[in-house]
Protein backbone atom coordinates (compact mmCIF):
# COMPACT_ATOMS: atom_id res chain seq x y z
CA UNK A 1 0.00 0.00 0.00
CA UNK A 2 1.70 3.23 -1.10
CA UNK A 3 1.52 6.31 1.12
CA UNK A 4 -1.08 8.94 0.27
CA UNK A 5 1.54 11.48 -0.72
CA UNK A 6 3.11 9.10 -3.22
CA UNK A 7 -0.16 8.45 -5.13
CA UNK A 8 -0.19 9.97 -8.62
CA UNK A 9 -2.35 13.10 -8.79
CA UNK A 10 -4.52 14.08 -11.74
CA UNK A 11 -2.93 16.75 -13.94
CA UNK A 12 -3.32 20.32 -12.65
CA UNK A 13 -4.94 21.54 -15.89
CA UNK A 14 -7.87 19.16 -15.44
CA UNK A 15 -8.50 20.21 -11.86
CA UNK A 16 -8.41 23.92 -12.73
CA UNK A 17 -10.86 23.35 -15.58
CA UNK A 18 -13.29 21.52 -13.27
CA UNK A 19 -13.09 24.27 -10.64
CA UNK A 20 -13.66 27.00 -13.24
CA UNK A 21 -16.69 25.16 -14.64
CA UNK A 22 -18.30 24.89 -11.21
CA UNK A 23 -17.51 28.57 -10.51
CA UNK A 24 -19.09 29.63 -13.81
CA UNK A 25 -22.33 27.74 -13.12
CA UNK A 26 -22.47 29.16 -9.57
CA UNK A 27 -21.95 32.73 -10.80
CA UNK A 28 -24.67 32.40 -13.43
CA UNK A 29 -27.06 31.00 -10.82
CA UNK A 30 -26.50 33.87 -8.41
CA UNK A 31 -26.97 36.40 -11.22
CA UNK A 32 -30.19 34.80 -12.46
CA UNK A 33 -31.47 34.38 -8.89
CA UNK A 34 -31.06 38.12 -8.23
CA UNK A 35 -32.45 39.32 -11.55
CA UNK A 36 -35.58 37.20 -11.43
CA UNK A 37 -36.33 38.61 -7.98
CA UNK A 38 -36.81 35.11 -6.67
CA UNK A 39 -37.12 35.06 -2.90
CA UNK A 40 -38.59 32.65 -0.42
CA UNK A 41 -40.11 35.38 1.71
CA UNK A 42 -42.54 36.42 -1.01
CA UNK A 43 -43.34 32.81 -1.54
CA UNK A 44 -44.31 32.35 2.12
CA UNK A 45 -46.14 35.64 2.56
CA UNK A 46 -48.10 34.83 -0.59
CA UNK A 47 -49.25 31.49 0.72
CA UNK A 48 -52.39 32.93 2.27
CA UNK A 49 -53.42 34.61 -1.00
CA UNK A 50 -52.67 31.38 -2.75
CA UNK A 51 -55.12 29.41 -0.63
CA UNK A 52 -57.71 32.15 -0.78
CA UNK A 53 -57.52 31.97 -4.59
CA UNK A 54 -57.80 28.20 -4.50
CA UNK A 55 -60.82 28.54 -2.22
CA UNK A 56 -62.60 30.36 -5.00
CA UNK A 57 -61.72 27.62 -7.49
CA UNK A 58 -64.88 25.62 -6.88
CA UNK A 59 -65.81 24.02 -10.18
CA UNK A 60 -69.08 25.24 -11.58
CA UNK A 61 -70.35 22.18 -13.40
CA UNK A 62 -73.10 24.12 -15.12
CA UNK A 63 -70.32 25.36 -17.44
CA UNK A 64 -69.86 21.83 -18.82
CA UNK A 65 -72.12 22.19 -21.87
CA UNK A 66 -70.01 25.21 -22.82
CA UNK A 67 -66.77 23.32 -22.22
CA UNK A 68 -67.33 20.17 -24.31
CA UNK A 69 -67.31 21.61 -27.84
CA UNK A 70 -64.00 23.54 -27.51
CA UNK A 71 -62.48 20.64 -25.58
CA UNK A 72 -63.31 18.25 -28.40
CA UNK A 73 -61.87 20.79 -30.82
CA UNK A 74 -58.65 20.86 -28.77
CA UNK A 75 -58.29 17.10 -29.10
CA UNK A 76 -59.16 17.26 -32.79
CA UNK A 77 -56.49 19.92 -33.36
CA UNK A 78 -53.93 17.68 -31.69
CA UNK A 79 -55.13 14.61 -33.60
CA UNK A 80 -55.09 16.15 -37.07
CA UNK A 81 -51.77 17.91 -36.42
CA UNK A 82 -50.15 14.70 -35.18
CA UNK A 83 -51.17 12.73 -38.27
CA UNK A 84 -50.38 15.41 -40.86
CA UNK A 85 -47.14 16.37 -39.08
CA UNK A 86 -46.04 12.73 -38.86
CA UNK A 87 -46.63 12.14 -42.57
CA UNK A 88 -44.73 15.29 -43.50
CA UNK A 89 -41.90 14.34 -41.11
CA UNK A 90 -41.24 10.95 -42.73
CA UNK A 91 -39.25 12.11 -45.77
CA UNK A 92 -37.23 14.43 -43.52
CA UNK A 93 -36.48 11.53 -41.15
CA UNK A 94 -34.64 9.62 -43.86
CA UNK A 95 -33.01 12.66 -45.46
CA UNK A 96 -31.70 13.79 -42.05
CA UNK A 97 -30.16 10.39 -41.17
CA UNK A 98 -26.56 9.91 -42.26
CA UNK A 99 -27.13 6.25 -43.19
CA UNK A 100 -30.15 6.81 -45.44
CA UNK A 101 -29.68 10.32 -46.85
CA UNK A 102 -28.94 10.84 -50.53
CA UNK A 103 -25.82 12.99 -50.27
CA UNK A 104 -23.99 15.19 -47.74
CA UNK A 105 -25.56 18.42 -49.01
CA UNK A 106 -29.13 17.09 -48.63
CA UNK A 107 -28.22 15.73 -45.21
CA UNK A 108 -26.96 19.14 -44.14
CA UNK A 109 -30.05 20.94 -45.49
CA UNK A 110 -32.44 18.48 -43.80
CA UNK A 111 -30.64 18.77 -40.46
CA UNK A 112 -30.55 22.55 -40.63
CA UNK A 113 -34.27 22.60 -41.42
CA UNK A 114 -34.84 20.40 -38.34
CA UNK A 115 -32.79 22.69 -36.12
CA UNK A 116 -34.81 25.70 -37.30
CA UNK A 117 -38.13 23.87 -36.81
CA UNK A 118 -37.23 22.84 -33.28
CA UNK A 119 -35.82 26.21 -32.23
CA UNK A 120 -39.33 27.71 -32.51
CA UNK A 121 -41.55 26.78 -29.52
CA UNK A 122 -45.18 25.68 -30.07
CA UNK A 123 -46.62 28.87 -28.58
CA UNK A 124 -44.59 31.00 -30.98
CA UNK A 125 -45.75 28.93 -33.96
CA UNK A 126 -49.34 29.49 -32.80
CA UNK A 127 -48.92 33.26 -32.35
CA UNK A 128 -47.31 33.40 -35.80
CA UNK A 129 -50.13 31.56 -37.57
CA UNK A 130 -52.89 33.35 -35.66
CA UNK A 131 -51.37 36.57 -37.01
CA UNK A 132 -51.32 35.15 -40.53
CA UNK A 133 -54.52 33.07 -40.62
CA UNK A 134 -56.69 34.77 -37.99
CA UNK A 135 -58.29 33.33 -34.83
CA UNK A 136 -59.53 29.74 -34.72
CA UNK A 137 -58.60 26.10 -34.98
CA UNK A 138 -56.83 26.32 -38.35
CA UNK A 139 -53.77 28.26 -37.13
CA UNK A 140 -53.66 25.85 -34.17
CA UNK A 141 -53.49 22.84 -36.46
CA UNK A 142 -50.84 24.43 -38.68
CA UNK A 143 -48.75 25.46 -35.66
CA UNK A 144 -48.81 21.96 -34.20
CA UNK A 145 -48.05 20.40 -37.61
CA UNK A 146 -44.76 22.32 -37.68
CA UNK A 147 -44.09 21.49 -34.04
CA UNK A 148 -44.79 17.78 -34.67
CA UNK A 149 -42.49 17.72 -37.71
CA UNK A 150 -39.63 19.19 -35.70
CA UNK A 151 -39.94 16.81 -32.76
CA UNK A 152 -40.70 13.64 -34.71
CA UNK A 153 -38.12 14.08 -37.46
CA UNK A 154 -35.43 14.61 -34.84
CA UNK A 155 -36.41 11.56 -32.74
CA UNK A 156 -36.94 9.53 -35.92
CA UNK A 157 -33.60 10.31 -37.51
CA UNK A 158 -31.81 9.41 -34.29
CA UNK A 159 -33.63 6.06 -34.32
CA UNK A 160 -32.78 5.45 -37.97
CA UNK A 161 -29.13 6.23 -37.37
CA UNK A 162 -29.01 3.63 -34.57
CA UNK A 163 -30.30 0.68 -36.63
CA UNK A 164 -28.34 -2.46 -37.43
CA UNK A 165 -26.37 -1.50 -40.59
CA UNK A 166 -26.07 -5.15 -41.74
CA UNK A 167 -29.34 -5.39 -43.70
CA UNK A 168 -28.60 -2.02 -45.33
CA UNK A 169 -25.28 -3.33 -46.59
CA UNK A 170 -26.92 -6.55 -47.78
CA UNK A 171 -29.56 -4.74 -49.83
CA UNK A 172 -27.04 -2.29 -51.23
CA UNK A 173 -24.95 -5.29 -52.27
CA UNK A 174 -28.03 -6.81 -53.94
CA UNK A 175 -28.43 -3.73 -56.15
CA UNK A 176 -31.59 -2.39 -54.52
CA UNK A 177 -32.04 1.38 -54.86
CA UNK A 178 -32.19 3.77 -51.91
CA UNK A 179 -35.98 3.89 -51.53
CA UNK A 180 -36.32 0.12 -51.82
CA UNK A 181 -33.55 -0.31 -49.25
CA UNK A 182 -35.36 2.05 -46.86
CA UNK A 183 -38.67 0.19 -47.23
CA UNK A 184 -37.16 -3.27 -46.80
CA UNK A 185 -34.22 -2.81 -44.44
CA UNK A 186 -34.98 0.35 -42.41
CA UNK A 187 -38.75 0.56 -41.96
CA UNK A 188 -39.16 -2.88 -40.34
CA UNK A 189 -36.42 -1.98 -37.87
CA UNK A 190 -37.87 1.39 -36.82
CA UNK A 191 -41.65 1.00 -37.33
CA UNK A 192 -42.56 0.06 -33.74
CA UNK A 193 -40.37 2.79 -32.25
CA UNK A 194 -41.76 5.36 -34.67
CA UNK A 195 -45.39 4.53 -33.81
CA UNK A 196 -44.48 4.81 -30.14
CA UNK A 197 -42.95 8.26 -30.79
CA UNK A 198 -46.06 9.34 -32.71
CA UNK A 199 -48.24 8.42 -29.71
CA UNK A 200 -45.86 10.31 -27.45
CA UNK A 201 -46.00 13.39 -29.71
CA UNK A 202 -49.81 13.12 -29.64
CA UNK A 203 -49.67 13.34 -25.82
CA UNK A 204 -47.50 16.44 -26.06
CA UNK A 205 -49.77 17.91 -28.74
CA UNK A 206 -52.91 17.54 -26.59
CA UNK A 207 -51.27 19.58 -23.83
CA UNK A 208 -49.80 22.08 -26.32
CA UNK A 209 -53.18 22.39 -28.00
CA UNK A 210 -54.69 23.58 -24.69
CA UNK A 211 -52.00 26.21 -24.25
CA UNK A 212 -51.98 27.60 -27.80
CA UNK A 213 -55.68 28.44 -27.38
CA UNK A 214 -54.48 31.21 -25.07
CA UNK A 215 -53.06 33.07 -28.05
CA UNK A 216 -56.24 32.52 -30.06
CA UNK A 217 -55.44 29.28 -31.85
CA UNK A 218 -58.79 27.62 -31.11
CA UNK A 219 -59.96 25.01 -28.66
CA UNK A 220 -60.41 25.02 -24.90
CA UNK A 221 -57.56 27.47 -24.30
CA UNK A 222 -59.56 30.22 -25.94
CA UNK A 223 -62.50 29.60 -23.56
CA UNK A 224 -60.12 29.41 -20.60
CA UNK A 225 -58.76 32.83 -21.54
CA UNK A 226 -62.28 34.28 -21.74
CA UNK A 227 -63.20 32.93 -18.27
CA UNK A 228 -59.96 34.29 -16.81
CA UNK A 229 -60.61 37.71 -18.32
CA UNK A 230 -64.08 37.74 -16.77
CA UNK A 231 -62.74 36.53 -13.39
CA UNK A 232 -65.06 33.53 -13.74
CA UNK A 233 -62.95 31.31 -11.48
CA UNK A 234 -65.61 28.65 -10.98
CA UNK A 235 -65.71 28.17 -14.75
CA UNK A 236 -61.88 28.13 -14.86
CA UNK A 237 -61.92 25.47 -12.14
CA UNK A 238 -64.31 23.31 -14.14
CA UNK A 239 -62.05 23.58 -17.20
CA UNK A 240 -58.94 22.71 -15.18
CA UNK A 241 -60.55 19.59 -13.74
CA UNK A 242 -61.85 18.45 -17.11
CA UNK A 243 -58.50 19.06 -18.85
CA UNK A 244 -56.73 17.23 -16.06
CA UNK A 245 -59.02 14.22 -16.47
CA UNK A 246 -58.82 14.17 -20.26
CA UNK A 247 -55.02 14.55 -20.40
CA UNK A 248 -54.67 11.83 -17.80
CA UNK A 249 -56.93 9.57 -19.84
CA UNK A 250 -55.07 10.17 -23.10
CA UNK A 251 -51.66 9.76 -21.46
CA UNK A 252 -52.83 6.52 -19.87
CA UNK A 253 -54.07 5.21 -23.20
CA UNK A 254 -50.86 6.27 -24.94
CA UNK A 255 -48.62 4.64 -22.31
CA UNK A 256 -50.68 1.44 -22.55
CA UNK A 257 -50.57 1.44 -26.37
CA UNK A 258 -46.83 2.06 -26.41
CA UNK A 259 -46.22 -0.77 -23.95
CA UNK A 260 -47.99 -3.10 -26.40
CA UNK A 261 -45.67 -2.07 -29.25
CA UNK A 262 -42.17 -3.10 -28.27
CA UNK B 1 -12.13 -16.08 -70.47
CA UNK B 2 -11.87 -14.70 -66.99
CA UNK B 3 -15.21 -14.04 -65.29
CA UNK B 4 -13.81 -11.79 -62.58
CA UNK B 5 -10.65 -9.80 -63.12
CA UNK B 6 -8.76 -7.79 -60.48
CA UNK B 7 -6.46 -5.30 -62.20
CA UNK B 8 -3.77 -4.04 -59.80
CA UNK B 9 -6.39 -3.24 -57.15
CA UNK B 10 -5.27 -0.96 -54.36
CA UNK B 11 -7.40 0.16 -51.41
CA UNK B 12 -6.28 2.84 -48.96
CA UNK B 13 -8.83 3.62 -46.24
CA UNK B 14 -9.35 7.17 -45.04
CA UNK B 15 -7.49 6.26 -41.85
CA UNK B 16 -4.42 5.77 -44.03
CA UNK B 17 -4.57 1.99 -43.70
CA UNK B 18 -3.39 0.23 -46.86
CA UNK B 19 -5.78 -2.75 -47.03
CA UNK B 20 -4.87 -3.93 -50.53
CA UNK B 21 -1.50 -3.26 -52.14
CA UNK B 22 -1.97 -3.99 -55.81
CA UNK B 23 -3.84 -7.27 -56.29
CA UNK B 24 -4.08 -8.81 -59.76
CA UNK B 25 -6.14 -11.98 -60.21
CA UNK B 26 -8.20 -13.73 -62.84
CA UNK B 27 -11.04 -16.01 -61.81
CA UNK B 28 -12.63 -18.20 -64.51
CA UNK B 29 -16.37 -18.82 -64.71
CA UNK B 30 -17.74 -21.39 -62.27
CA UNK B 31 -14.63 -21.60 -60.07
CA UNK B 32 -15.09 -21.99 -56.30
CA UNK B 33 -12.32 -19.88 -54.77
CA UNK B 34 -11.49 -19.73 -51.07
CA UNK B 35 -9.47 -16.75 -49.85
CA UNK B 36 -7.53 -17.41 -46.65
CA UNK B 37 -5.53 -15.16 -44.39
CA UNK B 38 -5.51 -13.75 -40.87
CA UNK B 39 -8.04 -11.07 -39.98
CA UNK B 40 -6.71 -7.78 -41.28
CA UNK B 41 -5.00 -9.44 -44.24
CA UNK B 42 -7.43 -7.76 -46.66
CA UNK B 43 -9.82 -10.66 -47.43
CA UNK B 44 -13.00 -8.71 -46.64
CA UNK B 45 -11.77 -5.67 -48.53
CA UNK B 46 -10.91 -7.83 -51.54
CA UNK B 47 -14.35 -9.35 -51.97
CA UNK B 48 -16.07 -6.02 -51.30
CA UNK B 49 -14.27 -4.49 -54.27
CA UNK B 50 -16.09 -6.98 -56.53
CA UNK B 51 -19.46 -5.31 -55.87
CA UNK B 52 -17.99 -1.88 -55.10
CA UNK B 53 -19.10 -1.86 -51.45
CA UNK B 54 -15.46 -0.83 -51.13
CA UNK B 55 -14.26 1.28 -54.05
CA UNK B 56 -10.60 0.73 -55.00
CA UNK B 57 -8.42 3.82 -54.74
CA UNK B 58 -6.39 2.50 -57.67
CA UNK B 59 -6.94 -0.23 -60.26
CA UNK B 60 -10.27 -1.79 -61.14
CA UNK B 61 -12.40 -4.92 -60.94
CA UNK B 62 -14.30 -6.23 -63.95
CA UNK B 63 -17.08 -8.82 -63.86
CA UNK B 64 -18.17 -10.22 -67.24
CA UNK B 65 -15.90 -7.57 -68.79
CA UNK B 66 -17.99 -4.83 -67.15
CA UNK B 67 -15.86 -2.43 -65.13
CA UNK B 68 -17.71 -2.47 -61.79
CA UNK B 69 -15.26 -0.03 -60.22
CA UNK B 70 -16.14 2.65 -62.79
CA UNK B 71 -19.91 2.01 -62.60
CA UNK B 72 -22.22 4.43 -60.81
CA UNK B 73 -25.96 4.76 -60.18
CA UNK B 74 -28.18 2.49 -62.26
CA UNK B 75 -25.26 0.75 -63.98
CA UNK B 76 -23.74 -0.14 -60.60
CA UNK B 77 -27.09 -1.42 -59.29
CA UNK B 78 -27.47 -3.63 -62.39
CA UNK B 79 -23.94 -4.97 -61.90
CA UNK B 80 -24.65 -5.65 -58.21
CA UNK B 81 -27.92 -7.46 -58.88
CA UNK B 82 -25.83 -10.07 -60.74
CA UNK B 83 -23.56 -10.54 -57.69
CA UNK B 84 -24.98 -12.26 -54.61
CA UNK B 85 -23.38 -11.77 -51.21
CA UNK B 86 -23.62 -13.53 -47.88
CA UNK B 87 -22.23 -12.26 -44.60
CA UNK B 88 -20.70 -13.48 -41.36
CA UNK B 89 -23.54 -11.97 -39.32
CA UNK B 90 -26.19 -12.95 -41.92
CA UNK B 91 -27.46 -9.35 -42.21
CA UNK B 92 -31.12 -10.35 -42.30
CA UNK B 93 -33.91 -7.97 -41.36
CA UNK B 94 -34.71 -9.74 -38.09
CA UNK B 95 -38.23 -8.41 -37.66
CA UNK B 96 -39.32 -9.38 -41.18
CA UNK B 97 -40.47 -12.80 -42.33
CA UNK B 98 -38.04 -15.22 -43.95
CA UNK B 99 -39.90 -14.93 -47.27
CA UNK B 100 -39.69 -11.14 -47.25
CA UNK B 101 -35.96 -11.37 -46.56
CA UNK B 102 -35.53 -13.69 -49.54
CA UNK B 103 -37.72 -11.50 -51.76
CA UNK B 104 -35.38 -8.60 -50.96
CA UNK B 105 -32.94 -10.38 -53.27
CA UNK B 106 -35.33 -9.71 -56.17
CA UNK B 107 -35.41 -5.93 -55.52
CA UNK B 108 -32.51 -5.15 -57.84
CA UNK B 109 -34.33 -6.52 -60.91
CA UNK B 110 -37.67 -4.92 -60.06
CA UNK B 111 -39.05 -1.53 -61.18
CA UNK B 112 -38.64 0.90 -58.27
CA UNK B 113 -42.37 1.40 -57.67
CA UNK B 114 -42.97 -2.35 -57.38
CA UNK B 115 -40.08 -2.64 -54.95
CA UNK B 116 -41.25 0.23 -52.75
CA UNK B 117 -44.81 -1.13 -52.63
CA UNK B 118 -43.58 -4.70 -52.17
CA UNK B 119 -45.72 -5.68 -55.17
CA UNK B 120 -43.70 -8.69 -56.27
CA UNK B 121 -44.83 -10.53 -59.40
CA UNK B 122 -46.20 -14.02 -58.77
CA UNK B 123 -43.21 -15.71 -60.39
CA UNK B 124 -40.83 -13.83 -58.08
CA UNK B 125 -42.69 -15.08 -55.00
CA UNK B 126 -42.64 -18.61 -56.42
CA UNK B 127 -38.92 -18.27 -57.12
CA UNK B 128 -38.27 -17.12 -53.53
CA UNK B 129 -40.05 -20.26 -52.26
CA UNK B 130 -37.89 -22.35 -54.63
CA UNK B 131 -34.74 -20.75 -53.21
CA UNK B 132 -35.83 -21.62 -49.66
CA UNK B 133 -36.49 -25.20 -50.77
CA UNK B 134 -33.00 -25.43 -52.28
CA UNK B 135 -31.39 -24.47 -48.95
CA UNK B 136 -33.59 -27.00 -47.17
CA UNK B 137 -35.97 -24.75 -45.18
CA UNK B 138 -39.13 -24.44 -47.32
CA UNK B 139 -41.34 -24.65 -44.22
CA UNK B 140 -39.82 -21.50 -42.66
CA UNK B 141 -41.15 -19.01 -45.24
CA UNK B 142 -43.60 -17.25 -42.92
CA UNK B 143 -41.53 -17.39 -39.74
CA UNK B 144 -39.85 -14.22 -38.46
CA UNK B 145 -36.13 -14.26 -39.29
CA UNK B 146 -35.01 -13.81 -35.68
CA UNK B 147 -36.87 -16.98 -34.66
CA UNK B 148 -34.40 -19.15 -36.63
CA UNK B 149 -31.15 -20.76 -35.50
CA UNK B 150 -27.83 -19.39 -36.77
CA UNK B 151 -27.48 -22.09 -39.40
CA UNK B 152 -31.02 -21.51 -40.64
CA UNK B 153 -30.44 -17.74 -40.75
CA UNK B 154 -27.37 -18.23 -42.90
CA UNK B 155 -29.42 -20.44 -45.21
CA UNK B 156 -31.89 -17.58 -45.57
CA UNK B 157 -28.88 -15.41 -46.41
CA UNK B 158 -27.90 -17.87 -49.15
CA UNK B 159 -31.50 -18.03 -50.41
CA UNK B 160 -31.65 -14.21 -50.57
CA UNK B 161 -28.44 -14.11 -52.61
CA UNK B 162 -29.73 -16.94 -54.79
CA UNK B 163 -32.98 -15.05 -55.42
CA UNK B 164 -30.89 -12.51 -57.35
CA UNK B 165 -30.17 -15.25 -59.95
CA UNK B 166 -26.53 -14.21 -59.70
CA UNK B 167 -23.57 -15.31 -61.80
CA UNK B 168 -21.19 -14.42 -58.97
CA UNK B 169 -21.49 -15.23 -55.25
CA UNK B 170 -19.41 -13.55 -52.55
CA UNK B 171 -19.26 -14.96 -49.03
CA UNK B 172 -17.52 -13.06 -46.25
CA UNK B 173 -16.65 -15.51 -43.44
CA UNK B 174 -20.03 -17.24 -43.89
CA UNK B 175 -19.48 -19.84 -41.15
CA UNK B 176 -17.49 -17.90 -38.56
CA UNK B 177 -20.59 -17.47 -36.34
CA UNK B 178 -21.65 -21.14 -36.60
CA UNK B 179 -20.70 -24.34 -34.79
CA UNK B 180 -18.56 -26.96 -36.61
CA UNK B 181 -21.31 -29.35 -37.84
CA UNK B 182 -23.51 -26.45 -39.01
CA UNK B 183 -20.47 -24.86 -40.66
CA UNK B 184 -19.93 -27.96 -42.79
CA UNK B 185 -23.62 -28.22 -43.67
CA UNK B 186 -23.77 -24.59 -44.80
CA UNK B 187 -20.53 -24.84 -46.79
CA UNK B 188 -21.77 -28.03 -48.51
CA UNK B 189 -25.01 -26.27 -49.47
CA UNK B 190 -23.08 -23.30 -50.81
CA UNK B 191 -20.74 -25.52 -52.83
CA UNK B 192 -23.56 -27.71 -54.17
CA UNK B 193 -25.62 -24.73 -55.32
CA UNK B 194 -22.59 -23.04 -56.89
CA UNK B 195 -21.86 -26.26 -58.79
CA UNK B 196 -25.46 -26.76 -59.93
CA UNK B 197 -25.91 -23.20 -61.18
CA UNK B 198 -22.35 -22.65 -62.37
CA UNK B 199 -21.94 -19.65 -60.05
CA UNK B 200 -18.45 -18.23 -59.71
CA UNK B 201 -17.88 -18.07 -55.95
CA UNK B 202 -15.37 -16.30 -53.71
CA UNK B 203 -15.46 -17.33 -50.05
CA UNK B 204 -13.37 -15.84 -47.24
CA UNK B 205 -12.40 -18.35 -44.59
CA UNK B 206 -9.74 -18.61 -41.98
CA UNK B 207 -10.14 -22.36 -41.30
CA UNK B 208 -7.45 -24.39 -43.07
CA UNK B 209 -9.35 -27.67 -43.16
CA UNK B 210 -12.50 -26.10 -44.60
CA UNK B 211 -10.49 -24.28 -47.26
CA UNK B 212 -8.94 -27.58 -48.34
CA UNK B 213 -12.26 -29.44 -48.21
CA UNK B 214 -14.30 -27.08 -50.38
CA UNK B 215 -12.00 -25.00 -52.57
CA UNK B 216 -11.20 -25.52 -56.25
CA UNK B 217 -8.50 -22.93 -55.72
CA UNK B 218 -7.01 -21.33 -52.63
CA UNK B 219 -5.73 -17.76 -52.56
CA UNK B 220 -3.62 -16.77 -49.55
CA UNK B 221 -3.43 -13.15 -48.45
CA UNK B 222 -1.12 -11.42 -46.04
CA UNK B 223 -0.84 -7.67 -45.41
CA UNK B 224 -2.89 -6.78 -48.47
CA UNK B 225 -0.82 -8.89 -50.86
CA UNK B 226 -1.56 -12.26 -52.52
CA UNK B 227 1.16 -14.56 -51.18
CA UNK B 228 -0.23 -17.88 -52.42
CA UNK B 229 -2.38 -18.95 -55.34
CA UNK B 230 -2.82 -22.65 -56.03
CA UNK B 231 -4.82 -25.85 -55.63
CA UNK B 232 -5.79 -27.33 -52.25
CA UNK B 233 -3.15 -30.02 -52.76
CA UNK B 234 -0.45 -27.40 -53.10
CA UNK B 235 -1.65 -25.60 -49.95
CA UNK B 236 0.43 -27.60 -47.46
CA UNK B 237 0.82 -26.80 -43.76
CA UNK B 238 4.11 -25.10 -44.62
CA UNK B 239 2.28 -22.87 -47.13
CA UNK B 240 -0.34 -21.91 -44.50
CA UNK B 241 2.40 -21.08 -41.99
CA UNK B 242 3.84 -18.80 -44.65
CA UNK B 243 0.43 -17.15 -45.25
CA UNK B 244 -0.28 -16.71 -41.55
CA UNK B 245 3.29 -15.75 -40.73
CA UNK B 246 3.31 -18.04 -37.67
CA UNK B 247 3.14 -21.73 -36.69
CA UNK B 248 -0.33 -23.29 -37.09
CA UNK B 249 -2.62 -23.50 -34.07
CA UNK B 250 -5.66 -25.62 -33.25
CA UNK B 251 -7.99 -22.62 -33.76
CA UNK B 252 -6.97 -22.60 -37.44
CA UNK B 253 -9.06 -25.77 -37.85
CA UNK B 254 -12.84 -25.89 -37.78
CA UNK B 255 -12.84 -29.64 -37.13
CA UNK B 256 -15.82 -31.91 -37.64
Amino acid sequence: MPEASSLPRPPAAGRIKAALTVALFAALFVLAFRQTGFNFQALFSGTADFFRFFGRLVPDWSALPQIWPPLIQTIQIAYVATIVGSLLAMPIVFLASSNTSTDPVTLWIARTLLTVLRSIPDLLWAALFVAVLGLGALPGVVALVFFTMGVLAKLGSETVEAIDPGPLEALRAAGAGRNRTIVFAVVPQVAATMVSYILYVFEINVRASVVIGLVGAGGIGQLLLRYLNFFDYTGVAAIIVVIFAVVLLIDGFSVWARSKLI
Amino acid sequence: MAHIRFNDVEVVYRTGLKALKGVTLEIPRGQFVVVVGLSGAGKSTLIRTVNSLVVPTKGSVTVNDVNVTASRGGALRRARSDIGMIFQTFNLVKRSSVLRNVLAGRLGDLPAWRGVLGAFPREDVAYAHDCLARVGIPEKAFVRADALSGGQQQRVGIARALAQKPSVMLADEPVASLDPPTSHAVMSDLKRIAREDGITTIVNLHFIDMARDYADRIIGMRDGVVVFDGTPDEATDAVFEEIYGRPLESKDLRGA
